[in-house]
C-alpha cells in the first residue's frame, strides 16, 4: 500500500464520516423530538465528524512521511559494510543516492556490488514496512476519529462553532501563504546576493560604471575582465522605462478620458475591449515587432535626418513597450474616472464649467489616486519587461542617456547571466541574484511611494 | 417658437378664477377640480417674471419615455418657488431644464420654450456655459469638489474670470462664505479638504460655491434631504435670506419645508404640473383634488 492509496482511503473515510455524523445527529435529535433541538444544522455535525476523521490522521501521516526517509536512510547506513560507512559524508551521500535509485528502478552510476544490492533490498523492505504501518496507523486514527465523534454528537454539541473555527484557521493559513512565499523569495535572493557581495564589494556593485560579467576562465583570455558595476544596467532600465512611460501615460490617460467622458456608448463598447487586446498580445510578439518593424524605421528615419542610430536602440524597445502598457494605464484610469461620482460632474457643470474644465479641475484630481496606481502598475510592467528589450534593445551595457544607442536592462542581464551552462557559484551567476535583489528593492520603494501618494490624495466618496 | 402661450395662460386663469380662495372663503367648502383633470390649475403667471416656461416637455431615452408634459410656469423675481410632488413626478427633471443640466444626460430631449429675462435659453445661439453661471444649481447630496474649502469657492470665479488676483479671490471667498453663513465655522481651516466638513456644512459650502459665481437664479434639488433637522433649519434660514438677491426654485419632498421657505408652490404629479399658487393657498385651500389628497397625506 503506497502513501497515495492511504490518502485516497482516508478521503473516502472522510466522506463516510460526513454521512455517518449527519445521520447520527438526526438520530440523537429524534430521541429528543426532531432536528430543532440540535444546536447546529446537521451538516455541521457531519463536517465535524469528517474533520475529526481527517485532521489528526493527516497530521500523523505527513509527519511520518517527513521523517520516514531520514530514519530509513540512517538504518540502512548502519547496516552497510564498514568500509563504506567510513567514507566521507559526500561520498556516503552518493552511495545512498545509488541505493535509492536502485530501489526506484532508475539508472545507477555503476554496476551495483553485492553490498549495495543488499542495502537496496534492505531499504525497500524498510520502506514497505513503514508504508504499511503508516497506512494502518492512519486508518485506525481516522476510524477512531469517526467513533469519537459519534460518541460526542449530542444536541448540545456546538458543532457549527467548532467547524467554523477550523475554517477560520484555514483562511488564516491561506492569507499568510503569499506573505511567507514573499519572505522565502526575498531570503533566497538575499542569501545568494550575500555570497555575491563576498566576491564583489557592495559599493563596487552599486556604483560601478562598467558592466561586463564575463569572467576569465584562463588567465590569458582577452576581454573577460569581469566588471560588475550595475549603474549602466540600471540606467538602461531607467531609460527604457522612461521612454515607455512617456508614451503610455499620455496616450493611455487621454484615451481613458475620451472613452469615459466624450465617447458615446457604442464606440466605447467596441473600443475598450479592443484596447485591452493590446494587453493580451504576448510580449515575444511585441519583441519581434520592435526588432523587425520599429527599429529599422527608427534607424532609417535617423539616417535620413543625419543621426547615428544603432540598429537596436533603446528608443525602439521603449516605444513598443510603451504601446504594450497603454492598456494598463487606460483601462485602470478609465475605471477610476468612471468611478468619480456623477454628482461631482453635475456640481461642476452647475457652476458653468465647460466639459474640459470639469475634466481638468474636478474629475482628474478626484481620480488621481487611481491613475497613479495605474501608472505605477505600468511602470512595474516596464521595469520587469524582458522579451522586448532582449530583441530590440540589445545586450551591451552602455552607460548612456541617448535613446538612439543600444542599452540593456536589469531583467535582460539576469536572463543572460542564468542561461547556458554555468557554475552555480561563479560570481557571474551570483550577480543575477544581486541584480534581482536591487530590482526588488527599487520596485518596493516605488510601491511605497505609490501607496503614500494614493493615501495622501485619496478622497472619500459614499 | 410656441404659439400656444396664450392658450395655456387663458386656460389656467379660468381655473384660477373658479377656485379662487378669496371668492370661496372659509364659509363655503371649496369645489375641488376632479382627479382626472390633468390641466394645470392656479395662476402660472407672475408679474415681471425672471424665467418663463411654456409647454415644456421632457423625454428620456431619445423620446421613448415622457418625463414631464407641457409644463408652463413662471419664476418671479426674488421669490422662492417650491416644487412638490410624489417621487418620479418630474419635479427634478423640470428644474434641471432651467439651466439645461438635462443636456448632460444621453438621450434626453427637451421641447417647449424656457426664457431667462425673455431670452430663450434653448435657442441655438445660447451657450450653456454662461447660462449655468447665471442659473446656478445646488444638488441633493452635498458634492464638494476634492479640493480645499478655499478652492471649492474660488473654482467658479476663477474659471469665469470674475477675479483677477489673489486678494480679489480672498475677498470673494470670504464674502461668499459669509453669505452662506459658513465663514465663522471654517475661517481657520480654509486649506482643509471640503469633504472634511459635516454634511450640513458641505451643503452650505456648495451654496457658497454657487453664489460665488454671482448667479441670478439658484436651483436647489432637495438640498436638505441628506441633512439632519438642525442643518436643515440653518439652510432654510439661508434660503430665506438669499431670496433678497436671487430667484430660487427648490425641489423638496418635505411639505413642511415647502411651506416654510417658499412664497409659491407648484404641485407635480406623474409628469403633469397639477396646481400652482401661493404657498399658503396650496396648503390651506388647494383647488385640485390631487393636491388636496397629497398635502393631506392620502398618497405620496
Amino acid at each position: 500500500m503506497t502513501p497515495t492509496h492511504t490518502l485516497i482511503l482516508l478521503l473516502l473515510l472522510c466522506a463516510v464520516g460526513y454521512q455517518v455524523g449527519k445521520k447520527r445527529s438526526f438520530a440523537v435529535a429524534k430521541i429528543r423530538g426532531g432536528p430543532r433541538v440540535l444546536h447546529s444544522r446537521p451538516v455541521y455535525y457531519g463536517s465535524l465528524t469528517a474533520l475529526w476523521c481527517a485532521v489528526p490522521a493527516l497530521i500523523v501521516f505527513s509527519s511520518w512521511l517527513m521523517f520516514e526517509s531520514g530514519i530509513i536512510t540512517h538504518l540502512v547506513i548502519s547496516q552497510l559494510p564498514d568500509h563504506i560507512q567510513d567514507l566521507s559524508a559526500d561520498r556516503l551521500n552518493l552511495v545512498m543516492n545509488d541505493i535509492r535509485n536502485l530501489v526506484n528502478g532508475n539508472i545507477v552510476s555503476k554496476a551495483a556490488g553485492p553490498a549495495i544490492q543488499s542495502a537496496a533490498d534492505h531499504y525497500q523492505q524498510l520502506q514497505s514496512i513503514s508504508h504499511a504501518s503508516v497506512a494502518v496507523l492512519v486508518l485506525v486514527m481516522a476510524i477512531a476519529g469517526i467513533m469519537a465523534a459519534q460518541y460526542y454528537i449530542r444536541p448540545e454539541l456546538r458543532a457549527r462553532n467548532h467547524v467554523e473555527r477550523m475554517i477560520r484557521y484555514l483562511l488564516i493559513v491561506c492569507s499568510t501563504i503569499a506573505i511567507f512565499t514573499t519572505i522565502g523569495i526575498v531570503l533566497s535572493v538575499l542569501y545568494e546576493s550575500i555570497r555575491f557581495f563576498k566576491i564583489v564589494p557592495v559599493f563596487e556593485f552599486l556604483f560601478g560604471l562598467e558592466w561586463s560579467p564575463q569572467m576569465a576562465i584562463r588567465s590569458d583570455q582577452v576581454g573577460s575582465s569581469g566588471a560588475f558595476g550595475a549603474i549602466p544596467v540600471f540606467m538602461g532600465t531607467f531609460l527604457i522605462s522612461v521612454i515607455a512611460l512617456s508614451v503610455s501615460v499620455p496616450v493611455g490617460l487621454m484615451s481613458a478620458i475620451y472613452l469615459s467622458e466624450y465617447a458615446n456608448k457604442r464606440f466605447r463598447a467596441v473600443a475598450k475591449p479592443l484596447l485591452e487586446i493590446l494587453a493580451g498580445i504576448p510580449t515575444v510578439v511585441y519583441g519581434f515587432f520592435a526588432a523587425l518593424v520599429v527599429a529599422p524605421v527608427i534607424r532609417n528615419t535617423g539616417e535620413f535626418m543625419g543621426l547615428d542610430v544603432s540598429s537596436e536602440s533603446a528608443l525602439a524597445a521603449g516605444l513598443v513597450m510603451g504601446i504594450m502598457i497603454i492598456p494598463f494605464v487606460s483601462s485602470l484610469s478609465d475605471d477610476v474616472i468612471n468611478a468619480v461620482p456623477q454628482s461631482l460632474r453635475d456640481g461642476a457643470y452647475g457652476l458653468g464649467s465647460t466639459q474640459s474644465e470639469t475634466i481638468r479641475y474636478v474629475i482628474l484630481p478626484a481620480a488621481l489616486p487611481g491613475i497613479v496606481g495605474g501608472v505605477l502598475l505600468a511602470a512595474s510592467r516596464a521595469i520587469g519587461e524582458t522579451m522586448i528589450v532582449v530583441m530590440a534593445a540589445g545586450l551591451s551595457a552602455n552607460l548612456t542617456l541617448n535613446p538612439l544607442e543600444t542599452v540593456t536592462t536589469v531583467t535582460v542581464q539576469i536572463v543572460t547571466l542564468l542561461v547556458g551552462d554555468q557554475e552555480f557559484d561563479s560570481s557571474k551567476t551570483l550577480a543575477a541574484f544581486a541584480l534581482g535583489l536591487v530590482l526588488f528593492i527599487v520596485t518596493l520603494i516605488l510601491n511605497v511611494i505609490a501607496l503614500y501618494v494614493v493615501r495622501k490624495y485619496r478622497e472619500q466618496y459614499e | 417658437m410656441q404659439t400656444e402661450k396664450n392658450a395655456s395662460v387663458s386656460r389656467t386663469s379660468v381655473d384660477a378664477a373658479s377656485g379662487n380662495p378669496a371668492v370661496a372663503g372659509k364659509h363655503r367648502k371649496p369645489h375641488l377640480v376632479d382627479r382626472e383633470n390633468r390641466a394645470t390649475v392656479g395662476e402660472i403667471n407672475v408679474p415681471n417674471p425672471k424665467m418663463q416656461c411654456r409647454d415644456v416637455s421632457v423625454f428620456y431615452d431619445y423620446g421613448e419615455k415622457e418625463a414631464i408634459r407641457k409644463v408652463s410656469l413662471d419664476i418671479g423675481q426674488n421669490e422662492v418657488i417650491a416644487m412638490i410632488g410624489p417621487s418620479g413626478c418630474g419635479k427634478s427633471t423640470f428644474i434641471r431644464c432651467l439651466n439645461r443640466m438635462n443636456d448632460t444626460i444621453d438621450g434626453c430631449v427637451v421641447k417647449g420654450r424656457i426664457t431667462l429675462d425673455e431670452i430663450n435659453i434653448y435657442d441655438k445661439s445660447i451657450d450653456v456655459v454662461p447660462l449655468r453661471a447665471q442659473v446656478g444649481m445646488v444638488f441633493q447630496k452635498p458634492n464638494p469638489f476634492p479640493k480645499s474649502i478655499y478652492d471649492n469657492i474660488a473654482y467658479g470665479p476663477k474659471i469665469h474670470g470674475l477675479v483677477q488676483n489673489k486678494s480679489e479671490t480672498d475677498d470673494l471667498v470670504e464674502s461668499s462664505l459669509k453669505r452662506a453663513g459658513l465663514w465663522n465655522e471654517v475661517k481657520d481651516r480654509l486649506d482643509q479638504p471640503g469633504t472634511s466638513l459635516s454634511g450640513g456644512q458641505q451643503q452650505r459650502l456648495c451654496i457658497a460655491r454657487t453664489i460665488a459665481v454671482d448667479p441670478e437664479v439658484i436651483l436647489m434639488d432637495e438640498p436638505c434631504s441628506a441633512l439632519d433637522p438642525i442643518a436643515t433649519a440653518i439652510i432654510e434660514d439661508l434660503i430665506d435670506e438669499l431670496r433678497q438677491e436671487y430667484s430660487i426654485a427648490i425641489v423638496t419632498h418635505s411639505m413642511q419645508q415647502a411651506s416654510r421657505v417658499s412664497q409659491r408652490t407648484a404641485f407635480f404629479h406623474l409628469g403633469d404640473l397639477i396646481e400652482v399658487g401661493p404657498t399658503e393657498q396650496i396648503f390651506l385651500n388647494p383647488l385640485h383634488q390631487l393636491t388636496h389628497d397629497y398635502i393631506t397625506g392620502r398618497f405620496g
